[in-house]
């Protein structure tokens, strides 16, 4: 198997929670995730949008195992880890890293900066007292909080949300790995800061060649920092491809919405009244048969209560709409 | 005569803590048009919940300064004692939506009955009656009248959020504030609420004074935009002048950060942070992040200089172009 | 671990505490109450406490007994002190004359006593004690009372017994007889409820002198004689006489004639150590139990809450009185069962309820992704995070066990030999201290659980203020 193919694998992924309405009754699930496959290349970037209640959150801890899935398959440099017990999957713990959302929570407030970036080699013994210092310094460069002495003896609650996330990045980075897991990584930052975050997670992520899953409900930030872009809705990947294709020809009517609703600072925006669709996104516990996003769809026709089939046009943007079925 | 439904001079809003004085809003400066909408634009800790709140006087108990002129209708209601501005100004004239629609509402009362509230407090309205008209405005937002009986939790994010805007029009104000309206909603929700928003405004002729901190957000109400940083605002313009041509540097690095999807412009950042309110930066509070700032500038605090038709910017660089606006 | 610490630094935490009233007056008595154990346990080391509290080889027969402290004479009554004088010291106020007699085996004694009394409240109590050395005969003796101007009163005719008589005027029967005829002397009868010795020898010489009621203490000076025949060549006699006042010490004395003193000063430490031993480990183990708990949750929770809700329910005391009725508690003991009987409390479920709570932060899902093993979280990264929070209610729970140690010594529960505030209290109980109108006996142990109460109390309120944001005042 060459480097660049099937780095990361889902086949028929499914998260679904088991929710106990009562003593007696049978539990009801929520399906988070219900049915995502898609493969990532090794150094590949693949933004993950959906809004809050999509299962893009659910499908990302999944992936790093942070759950087990309830069904399908996920394979990583091809093994298969969709039910290796927690023993098992050190090497794996290794090989990946999360980016949490909440840069206040994400720290252990009573570490110091530098304590918080040895946890990881101190877990995994990974070098001696000399090379775990010199690991948290070159990554603490990396994220550019220089000068070290500055901010390696500090305490989380001495730095401001943005150094702190770069603090989270740096430790997602102190084992190199592979595979990288950002949840929403900027939506708790200052918007002046958001930028300076991206860029730099770009940066990282290109240089050193990782494999990675941004993941936002903000369409705008992804076209600068991923080559790949997926649309999720209530727990499905909806539309897929190359971003700059999708972003110029959406194809799945949820897309089309999601763009439409977008507002860029323009002053003729105030005169205009946006077409989109009304309604809300269905809950994870009865979704509506076939394609989910059928009820608020502009375009729905009657064999949209069965599920829709996931379709490729051209190179490699792939649709799950009946809209683009073979007739 | 003016045509100006609101006139705020000089507002001031200081907040005494352990840590010293925070300075939230820090004499600011507006005017706003029957039927405009200003937005009201800046980072999160720049003061723009703070002006809000210091224009509705909902304020907490550590006040430290409280000062300044805010003409509603040519009167100035900072001079009303609390019970004359609770009867005749709060939520009867003006009216306020707050952050977090979720929390707004009492979960423990009905949609219906909560709706109807201000009217039974600011109108001494017959029950009845108050029901009635919270009909029709819950009505006007898009919600169906079967949910008057409904208890919060029952309904949508978006729903509530409309819920949350139906009670602060159901007096008939005259001017609405939103603090932050969409905060929690997803973009599709989002947007149809913004729709809704504006047809409300023309349907009964209401001025909004809108605040966020996305400034994409902010174009779909916006004809006047004031950009809010340390608790001052440095720049107010019309929003065809602000989008395109925005003068403070803060204001263009703003509008610089936005990543956009239709251009294919890539979004620069702010370096450095916003700064502590209690002890903002001497002289200008931006020119410590500011690439165009000289001597001048972090030692004198510039005034607001007037560039014509509205539009007012506190930056040295404009003091040859514009007279100076006290 | 010195890169362990965080928002909760000693020195900022101090500061901050300065900043609240509660917090300076928790401070300052907390201080006030250090000092005080710190001084006590190096002036008066515990084995010797000890021995004085027990009170062996009569260490302190020459005080009053139930005497209030000596400062109430400053507001207003003038109550007597102790009076002593010893014929080993001849000097002011004391002469002693022993001649041989020629030719004889005799030796004629003469011992003087002479005081100024000038209070006006009687003597509690007057006792002689007797040093002899005699061989086969002991000493004859005669003691002779004079009052201010006025006649001698002959007491009594006395033999000593051993070389080391205690001789009780106030109770001997003797002496009463004869004063009794005194009284008569003076009033015309012998009165109903005769005066007792010791007010009869100090009271104005009239009608009077009837009733106690009505007796007055005459001021002026005193004398007490004792003349004696000794035998032998060798024989010697010396006698110290005292007069117990109705005051002394700093904190009076109890029915046993101790120094109050040293039960409070030693209260201090004992109590300290016993509410922070106490509190700390119950705390400690609760957060462990706790921590187990609600990180695990599943079966292991459900398994440790049942249990808990079970012990909760068991009656603490009715266990306290059943185990102090088969062995003698002492406080080591005391505590111990106190700890087991609390540790699965309430304080488990609240401490359980937090680590839920933090068990959804963000950082901790964080360290599963980088392979942090369960019991590296709970061991680094969720007891660090729930232990500051626990520090008021640890500080503001001391003063309960403190109480509580009093309460078991006044119902009989606690150790019988310690010097504790909780045993001067029960001591003061069963000695109808309120009844009798002793009521520093009481007062002065209440007043150092109050002052401990309020020390941890304001403490851990300033500090909860600290802790929580939410209470915070801005």
């Amino acid at each position: 198997m060459s480097e660049d193919e099937g780095f990361l694998s889902l086949e028929n992924l499914k998260k679904w929670f088991e929710l106990r309405k009562g003593l007696f009754s049978n539990p009801v699930h929520v399906r988070a995730v219900d049915g995502v496959s898609f493969d990532l290349k090794k150094g590949e970037a693949i933004s993950l949008v959906g809004e809050s209640g999509s299962g893009k959150t659910t499908l990302g801890k999944t992936i790093l195992r942070l759950y087990e899935p309830t069904e399908g398959r996920i394979t990583i440099k091809g093994k298969d880890i969709t039910h290796l017990d927690p023993d098992d999957l050190m090497w794996y713990r290794r090989e990946t890293s999360i980016v949490e959302q909440d840069p206040y929570g994400a720290l252990p407030s009573f570490f110091t900066i530098h304590r918080i970036l040895e946890e990881p080699l101190l877990i995994h013994k990974a070098g001696n007292r000399e090379e775990r210092i010199k690991r948290v310094h070159e990554v603490l460069e990396d994220v550019r909080l220089t000068p070290i002495e500055d901010f390696a003896p500090k305490y989380p609650h001495m730095l401001s949300g943005g150094q702190l996330q770069r603090v989270a990045i740096a430790r997602a980075l102190t084992l190199r790995p592979e595979l990288v897991v950002a949840d929403e990584p900027v939506s708790m930052l200052d918007a002046s800061v958001r930028i300076e975050i991206l860029t730099l997670l770009r940066e990282l992520q290109e240089r050193r060649r990782i494999s990675f899953i941004y993941i936002t409900h903000d369409l705008a930030t992804t076209k600068y920092f991923s080559e790949r872009l997926s649309i999720m809705y209530a727990g499905k990947i909806v539309e897929s491809g190359r971003m700059l294709e999708v972003l110029r020809n959406p194809l799945h009517p949820y897309t089309q919405a999601l763009l439409k609703a977008i507002p860029d600072p323009d002053p003729g925006n105030r005169k205009i009244l946006r077409d989109v669709p009304a309604g809300e996104p269905p809950n994870l516990i009865n979704p509506p048969p076939g394609c989910r996003f059928h009820p608020r769809c502009p375009y729905r026709m009657e064999v949209c209560v069965k599920d829709p089939p996931d379709i490729e046009q051209e190179g490699g943007h792939f649709v799950l709409c009946w809209l683009y079925g073979k007739k | 005569m003016t045509d100006n439904i609101l006139e705020v001079r000089k507002l001031f809003l200081y907040y005494a803590t352990r840590k010293g004085t925070v300075k939230a809003v820090d004499s600011v400066s507006f005017d706003l048009k029957k039927g405009e909408t200003l937005a009201l634009v800046g980072e999160s800790g720049c003061g723009k919940s703070s002006m809000a709140k210091a224009v509705i006087r909902l304020l907490p108990r550590n006040i430290d300064k409280y000062d300044g002129e805010v003409l509603l209708e040519q009167q100035n209601i900072m001079e009303h004692d609390e019970t004359t501005f609770r009867k005749d100004v709060r939520w009867k004239k003006i009216s306020m939506a707050f952050q977090g629609a979720m929390n707004s509402l009492n979960p423990v009362l009905k949609v219906g009955y909560q709706v109807a509230e201000p009217l039974l407090i600011h109108e001494d309205m017959k029950k009845q009656e108050a029901l009635e008209k919270s009909i029709e405005s819950l009505r006007m937002v898009g919600i169906h009248e079967s949910f008057m009986e409904r208890y919060p939790f029952e309904l949508s994010g978006g729903m509530k959020q409309r819920a949350v805007i139906a009670m602060a029009l159901v007096t008939h104000p005259r001017i609405l504030i939103l603090d932050e309206p969409t905060s929690a909603l997803d973009v599709i929700t989002q947007a149809n609420i913004m729709n809704l928003l504006k047809k409300l405004k023309n349907e009964m002729g209401l001025s909004y004074i809108f605040i966020t901190h996305d400034i994409g957000l902010s174009s779909e109400l916006a004809d006047k935009v004031a950009v809010m940083y340390a608790g001052e605002v440095q720049e107010i313009a019309k929003a065809e002048a602000f989008y395109r041509k925005p003068t403070h540097p803060y204001s263009q690095k703003l509008m610089a950060s936005v990543p956009t999807l239709r251009t294919d412009k890539k979004p620069e950042f702010i370096p450095g942070a916003p700064p502590s309110l209690i002890s903002p930066p001497t002289g200008c509070r931006f020119h410590p992040r500011c690439p165009s700032a000289f001597d001048r500038c972090s030692k004198e605090n510039p005034p607001a200089f007037d560039l014509g038709s509205g539009h007012y910017v506190k930056c040295w660089w404009y003091e040859q172009s514009g007279e100076k606006n006290e | 671990m010195g890169s362990v610490g965080g928002e909760y630094r000693l020195k900022g935490i101090a500061k901050e505490l300065l900043t609240y009233k509660s917090g300076v007056f928790g401070i300052a008595f907390l201080v006030v109450l250090i000092s005080l154990s710190v001084y006590t346990i190096i002036a008066i080391p515990y084995g010797g406490a000890i021995d004085l509290w027990r009170g062996e080889g009569n260490v302190w027969i020459e005080n009053p007994r139930n005497a209030q402290p000596y400062w109430v004479n400053y507001f207003g009554p003038n109550l007597p002190e102790t009076i002593k004088r010893d014929s080993h010291q001849t000097g002011a106020g004391t002469v002693k004359v022993l001649i041989p007699i020629p030719q004889t085996n005799l030796k004629m004694l003469r011992i003087g006593f002479s005081f100024d009394y000038v209070y006006d409240a009687f003597p509690s109590e007057i006792n002689i004690f007797f040093s002899a050395r005699f061989n086969e005969s002991a000493p004859f003796l005669r003691i002779y009372w004079t009052k201010p101007g006025s006649t001698e009163i002959k007491l009594l005719d006395y033999i000593t017994r051993t070389a080391n008589d205690n001789f009780y005027l106030s109770i001997h029967p003797q002496v009463a007889a004869n004063i009794d005829s005194y009284i008569a002397g003076i009033v015309g009868e012998k009165p109903l409820a005769p005066l007792p010795v010791e007010q009869a020898l100090f009271a104005v010489e009239d009608q009077t002198i009837k009733s106690t009621t009505t007796a007055k203490p005459l001021k002026g000076t005193y004398k007490l004689v004792i003349d004696g025949t000794l035998f032998g060549e060798d024989s010697d006699l010396d006698a110290r006489v005292v007069i117990y006042g109705r005051i002394c010490g700093l904190a009076g004395t109890d029915h046993l004639r101790r120094d109050l003193t040293i039960a409070l000063l030693w209260g201090t430490p004992i109590a300290l150590s016993f509410g922070l031993t106490a509190s700390l480990t119950i705390s400690l183990l609760q957060l462990l139990i706790a921590t187990v708990s609600g990180y695990y949750g599943g079966k292991i929770d459900s398994l440790i809450q049942r249990f808990t809700e079970g012990y909760m329910i068991l009656p603490f005391l009715p266990f306290l009185i059943l185990i102090a009725t088969f062995y003698r508690l002492d406080i080591w003991i005391l505590l111990t069962v106190i700890i087991v009987l609390s540790v699965f409390g309430g304080g488990v479920k609240s401490t359980r309820a937090l680590v839920m709570q933090i068990k959804e932060y963000p950082y901790i899902e964080a360290a599963r992704a980088y392979g942090a093993s369960s019991k590296r979280i709970v061991l680094l990264y969720i007891i660090p995070k729930i232990l500051p929070p626990i520090v008021p209610s640890l500080i503001g729970s001391v003063p309960g066990y403190v109480f509580l140690e009093a309460a078991l010594s006044l119902l009989g529960l606690g150790d019988p030999y310690l010097p504790s505030w909780g045993k001067v209290i029960e001591d003061s109980y069963r000695g109808g201290a309120l009844y009798k109108g002793y009521y520093y006996w009481v007062t002065e142990p209440a007043l150092m659980l109050i002052l401990t109460a309020f020390a941890f109390s304001f403490l851990g309120f300033a500090l909860d203020k600290i802790v929580n944001p939410k209470l915070r005042e801005i």
